[in-house]
């Protein structure tokens, strides 16, 4: 068996529970040096779960893991830290990277690496940085903080701390996440560069298309298991699609045809600062109509969550116009705008959508306190509250042990399918037509949440609401929306019908390329 | 290396009787930790209790209701005070400021009391008409220095717990200064105090002991707050705002109006319990007036829950342990700040005891082999 | 201005100043490491009854420090414990420690004395000024700097310390570090439980030292409430300093300026009452306070570890 001698890394049979959650069965995986290997999966499949036992954040409650580094041949290992991963040569880029803002390039790079003299030099580290940096195209100024960058250098800085430690197994999650199509492409590239210099490279994905462009060989993970390993030679986006979610998948859902009636959401010219002072929103124009959804496409950071707040009146436009229903409510209050039937489903569940440690009752409430009949002038009708808590858990089936539960209690899925409940009732039809905001409203659910979502906003659609909609899927923007807006840097790029667009012209508008 | 790992992990579905019994659990806690360090000192913890316990509560079971209604007066400003500090914490503002508070209000009481009847003879001098100007000054007093910390907060964004806590000692600097030289008695010889408050602006005492109106004051305002919490708008907002301010701003709600709104009640919930204390009981401005109650108070909201019922059942007991510590220094010879100590570990019982209705102890092994490996994929 | 007053001032000031300081680095430490330490009133207290006690009893001030820094680490450990471990609200735990802090102490003051009576008012060991020769010789500030006691000295070399394991030393870097991403610390294979137990423990071992000065060479000798809130005005200088340990020491400077200038006045007889003179610490740190959130709300904001206060779970889902 003379194969063995080129594996890098080899899982066996993990499995790894949570309370509640089995998140990975019986597992295998195997990856060779100079190979880059990717591993697919749906949210929640158990693709983080296992390269994070592999990274030793979590111990596998069975099976184990086996690694041939630092000049070793293939052995069973205990990895019971990051920092014993480290001395195995393994290293994780995090799909949230573990990046300390207000310090330098240098500084983090250093940070927890071993070796490191009790009153470092600097200047040697700045020089080793220098020269892998180099060595890999992975130019960066040294001592630049960390918030000063973007996020492609700041990938880059990740990426060059685990080299800067010895890194010979690479695993990066979600990569190409915040990066646009031509940012991936030079991902890519530096990818099969590490590859090339005898490297493995592990990177987790639920793109099939970077996925099909990137790897060498492709495992697929559904449900926590091994459902697939395949070369990627021998691989298309149907047969993946397919092995990810158990069976055939449309990849255009059809949309029942519908004219758009009246603007319901007009944007005139509006610019916007974000929480740091910094133009996030530059002369913004573009309106939503009855029946049709809007999709806001762009890489995220370029101004979508801004643009969310000012239409639903929790950030004021420094310059420009909001109207809704031909009312200008530019820079009222939230509450406003909730007066007038604006509906959002945050981006951030437990952020602001739901108060964690309160029971559902109370957060079914939120947009309807202020009004009968669960008000009776200063007071609230416990009665009426929990009428409406039992529809709304109803009519959006959420699965929870009872109407007084704790929303954190609930799994994501269900904590999803409340806030759209509340949000989507809330826009009472009394007040005219209903506005909808969703930010990202699948992230992070299992498929069939997310189903349930996606209908629940194409019946609105249908019944005559206006959707705006925030999300990071391509696939998903070109699925329900009628219109696509492409945000760059703060400005609208373009604004086209999804069935006269294609992907690759979203990608470079998203990019910064006009057409 | 200890071949297990012990890890604390999420309860899913929290069991409902840990709502009881975790708190009761560190109680008795909290009693043997405090014996143990009584131990330690030489004190014998058994008799201190069982001192404490008569003088606590005396013959309360033969028919002698004094040592139990020492207990209650005990408590009834720090009911009052509890309550303040439980509407603060609600929207998780840390009002420490509730003793400060409590002094404005019985120096504004006092103020009425001692002041207006020369200065405007036309009002009638009875308890009815006095009872409200002396309690309007002193919600009215407590309210306005709770304003400070609010608006500094809600402007400035200043933290409220260093504010409220300096201007604690200002206020006890400033009531001290009151009663020793400008209010000070012209015919107490000298005596650190403010003069006699005419005897119509006197809390009536029931069944004849000590227990007075302020009793009732703090019962029907710990039903007040019961309301405001479970059944209001507002009760709805503060609740949302402590626990995620974020959600409430999406909700519209307006922090600044409820920060504001909210330090008004609680200071003049605290204001109150110094009116019951300079009206029911101390009919002068004098030392002792707040007895560290601003802070007891925060130790029985947090074991109550910020929940008002408890918020009366815990005072007592607090109430309880403070007096059984009087009548120790007497009997025993040991000094009343045992109270303050038995307190302080109570808290820290109930602290440490609730993490465990929220979350439970796992133990599992930790492979430790490293074997060569066999074969390959 | 006339220098006999600006030296004595300055001398009042750094002799004032130093508990402060010891209690205000300490609790620097503690929260840039991401712990709310409210507990240090109640730690500089118990430091400063049982360094009295523990002196007066063996006749050596080193016992006195040493217990001091001894109970002050201890209460620590609990605040640790209860918040890092147990993961209890850090403001709850700090009060909690405060109020027990202060009535053990008060209990230890009634007790720990001669027979075991009280220590109020008793004359124990205490440190006395050691000039510097040379030193103490310059004009106007080597009376005020170098004519202290030798806990005073020990602080002028601390402070630089500490400066300079921050800012040029490896752990000090992971220490900034811990406050703003513990989950970047963390998974680059620091120990952050371990770490934040370690600096919360020394957090409470420099505010017990703090106490001690104030017992063995300030005041000397313990009276109720001898701390008289200092360990909040700590709390308060380390918003102040912007924790900064080199800024600390103005702001402590600052204060122990306001408590040589109520001497002063008090000592040349003035008519304002004691008790008004007295509230002026308590307003300067609130006009403090409202200074420096005035000037720059996101100065302040990227002043403050961005994880103060919360409780730091590897394996919390969702």
């Amino acid at each position: 068996m003379d194969d063995n001698g080129d594996i890098a890394v080899a899982i066996r049979g993990l499995t790894k529970r949570f309370p509640g959650v089995l998140a990975n069965e019986a597992v295998d995986l195997t990856v060779r040096r100079g190979e880059i290997h990717a591993l697919l999966g749906e949210n929640g499949a158990g693709k983080s779960t296992l390269m994070s036992c592999l990274v030793g954040l979590y111990s596998p409650d069975e099976g184990h893991i086996e690694v041939a580094t630092a000049g070793r041949s293939l052995r069973q290992v205990d990895i019971h830290s990051p920092r014993a991963a480290s001395r195995l040569g393994i290293g994780m880029v995090y799909q949230h990277f573990k990046l300390v803002p207000n310090q330098t390039v240098a500084e983090n790079i250093i940070l927890g690496a071993e070796g490191v003299p009790f009153v470092p030099k600097m200047r040697d580290v700045e020089q080793a940085v220098g020269a892998l940096a180099d060595k890999y195209g992975l130019h960066v100024d040294p001592s630049a903080l960390i918030w000063q960058l973007s996020v492609g250098l700041r990938q880059r800085v990740e990426i060059l701390k685990l080299l800067y430690r010895g890194a010979e197994i690479l695993i990066l999650d979600e990569p190409t996440a915040v990066l646009t199509p031509q940012e991936a492409d030079a991902l890519g590239a530096t990818l099969r560069g590490l590859a090339d210099d005898g490297k493995a490279i592990i990177f987790i994905s639920h793109k099939l298309g970077e996925v099909l462009a990137f790897s060498d060989r492709i495992t697929v993970l559904r449900d926590g298991k091994n459902v697939a390993t395949l070369a990627t030679k021998d691989a298309d986006k149907p047969g993946l699609a397919e092995l990810m979610v158990g069976r055939p998948v449309l990849f255009r859902a059809d949309r029942d045809a519908r004219e758009p009636g009246e603007v319901v959401l007009s944007c005139d010219g509006v610019s916007a600062n974000d929480d740091r002072g910094i133009r996030a929103l530059s002369d913004v124009t573009f309106s939503v109509r009855s029946g049709e959804i809007v999709g806001v496409a762009g890489v995220t950071g370029n101004g979508q969550a801004e643009l969310a707040e000012v239409v639903t009146g929790l950030r004021k436009p420094t310059k420009g116009k909001v109207a809704l229903h031909g009312e200008d409510v530019t820079g009222k209050s939230a509450r406003r705008f909730i007066d007038r039937g604006v509906a959002h489903v945050p981006a951030d569940r437990l952020g602001m959508g739901l108060a964690g440690d309160l029971p559902l009752t109370d957060n079914f409430i939120m947009k309807r306190y202020r009004r009968a009949p669960v008000s009776a002038g200063p007071f609230i009708d416990s009665s009426a509250v929990a009428d409406l808590s039992r529809t709304y858990v109803d009519r959006f089936r959420v699965l929870t042990p009872s109407i007084k539960t704790l929303a954190r209690n609930l799994s994501g899925g269900n904590q999803q399918k409340a806030i759209l409940a509340r949000e989507i009732d809330a826009g009472d039809r009394a007040e005219g037509i209903p506005f909808i905001v969703a930010a990202y409203p699948t992230r992070g659910l299992d498929v069939g949440a997310i189903e349930t979502v996606r209908s629940a906003l194409l019946e609105e659609r249908l019944d005559g609401a206006a959707v705006l909609l925030l999300s990071e899927d391509l696939d998903e923007l070109f699925v329900l929306s009628d219109r696509l807006i492409v945000l760059h840097d703060g400005e609208v790029m373009g604004i086209v019908a999804s069935a006269d667009a294609t992907k690759e012209r979203i990608g470079l508008m998203m990019a910064g390329e006009a057409t | 290396m200890i071949p297990w790992r012990v890890r604390l992990e999420k309860r899913l579905d929290p069991a409902w009787h840990l709502a009881w019994s975790v708190p009761v659990l560190s109680i008795i806690g909290a009693l043997v930790a405090s014996g143990l360090l009584l131990a330690m000192f030489g004190v014998d913890p058994i008799a201190t209790y069982r001192a404490m316990w008569k003088g606590a509560f005396g013959g309360l079971f033969g028919g002698d209701l004094y040592s139990a209604s020492e207990t209650l007066v005990r408590a009834t400003p720090l009911i009052l005070a509890s309550l303040a500090v439980s509407v603060a914490f609600k929207m998780k503002f840390w009002n420490i400021g509730a003793e400060g508070q409590l002094i404005m209000g019985g120096i504004a009481a006092s103020g009425v009391a001692l002041f207006l009847p020369a200065a405007a003879p036309g009002i009638p001098q009875n308890l009815v008409v006095y009872g409200v100007l002396m309690g309007g000054a002193a919600v009215v007093a407590g309210a306005l220095w709770a304003l400070i910390p609010a608006l500094l907060r809600a402007y400035l964004n200043v933290n409220e717990i260093i504010v409220t806590l300096m201007l604690n000692y200002v206020a006890i600097l400033w009531y001290s200064h009151l009663f020793t030289s400008v209010w000070n008695d012209p015919e107490g010889f000298g005596f650190p105090g403010s003069a006699l408050f005419p005897e119509y602006t006197w809390f009536p005492k029931l069944f004849g002991t000590r227990l007075h109106l302020g009793l009732l004051l703090g019962l029907l305002a710990a039903v007040i707050v019961w309301v405001l919490f479970d059944r209001t708008r507002f009760g709805y907002e503060i609740r949302l705002i402590g626990d995620n301010p974020e959600a409430a701003r999406f909700a519209g709600v307006s922090i600044f109006r409820n920060i504001v709104l909210v330090m008004l009640v609680s200071g003049g919930l605290a204001g109150l319990a110094g009116l019951s204390e300079v009206a029911g009981i101390s009919h002068r401005l004098q030392q002792g007036l707040a007895a560290e109650n601003g802070f007891t108070a925060i130790i029985v909201a947090w074991v109550a829950k910020l929940r008002p019922w408890a918020v009366v059942l815990v005072s007592v007991l607090l109430a309880a342990v403070f007096v059984g510590g009087d009548q120790i220094q007497i009997t025993m010879g040991l000094p009343s700040s045992v109270a303050q100590v038995v307190q302080g570990v109570m808290l820290f019982f109930v602290l440490g005891g609730d993490i465990f209705s929220r979350y439970r102890l796992r133990v599992f092994r930790h492979v430790v082999d490293m074997a060569p490996a066999a074969e390959a994929n | 201005m006339d220098l006999d007053l600006f030296t004595s001032v300055l001398s009042i000031s750094v002799f004032a100043g130093t508990s402060l300081i010891y209690a205000t680095v300490g609790e620097i430490i503690t929260e840039r490491a991401g712990i709310l330490n409210l507990g240090v009133e109640g730690m500089m207290i118990m430091g400063a009854v049982t360094a009295f006690a523990g002196a007066f009893h063996s006749g050596s001030l080193l016992a006195g420090l040493i217990v001091a820094m001894a109970v002050g680490g201890l209460m620590a450990l609990v605040h640790a414990f209860v918040t890092i471990t147990l993961r209890a609200d850090q403001i709850v735990s700090g009060l909690a420690l405060t109020l027990a802090g202060v009535g053990l102490a008060s209990f230890i003051g009634e007790r720990l004395g001669p027979d075991n009576g009280p220590l109020v008012g008793l004359r124990g060991p205490r440190f006395l000024d050691v000039d510097i020769p040379g030193l103490s010789e310059l004009p106007v500030i080597g009376e005020a700097l170098f004519q202290q006691d030798p806990i005073v000295y020990s602080m002028y070399v601390f402070v630089p310390l500490v400066w300079f394991y921050f800012y040029r030393t490896r752990p000090g870097q992971e220490l900034r570090a811990m406050g703003e991403s513990p989950q970047t610390v963390d998974a680059m294979g620091i120990p952050v439980i371990r770490w934040r137990y370690i600096y919360t423990i020394v957090g409470g071992m420099l505010a017990g030292f703090g106490g001690a000065h104030l017992s063995l060479a300030y005041t000397p000798g313990w009276s109720e409430n001898l701390t008289g809130g200092r360990g909040w005005i700590a709390i308060a200088l380390v918003i102040f300093a912007t924790w900064s340990p080199a800024r600390a020491v103005v702001g402590a400077l600052l204060f122990g300026g306001v408590n040589a200038v109520q001497f002063r006045l008090q000592a040349s007889g003035t008519s304002i009452s004691a008790n008004l003179l007295n509230m002026a610490p308590y307003v300067l740190t609130v006009l403090v306070l409202v200074l420096i959130s005035g000037a720059s709300p996101l100065r302040k904001r990227l002043g403050a570890p961005a994880a103060l206060g919360v409780p730091y779970a590897r394996e919390e889902r969702t």
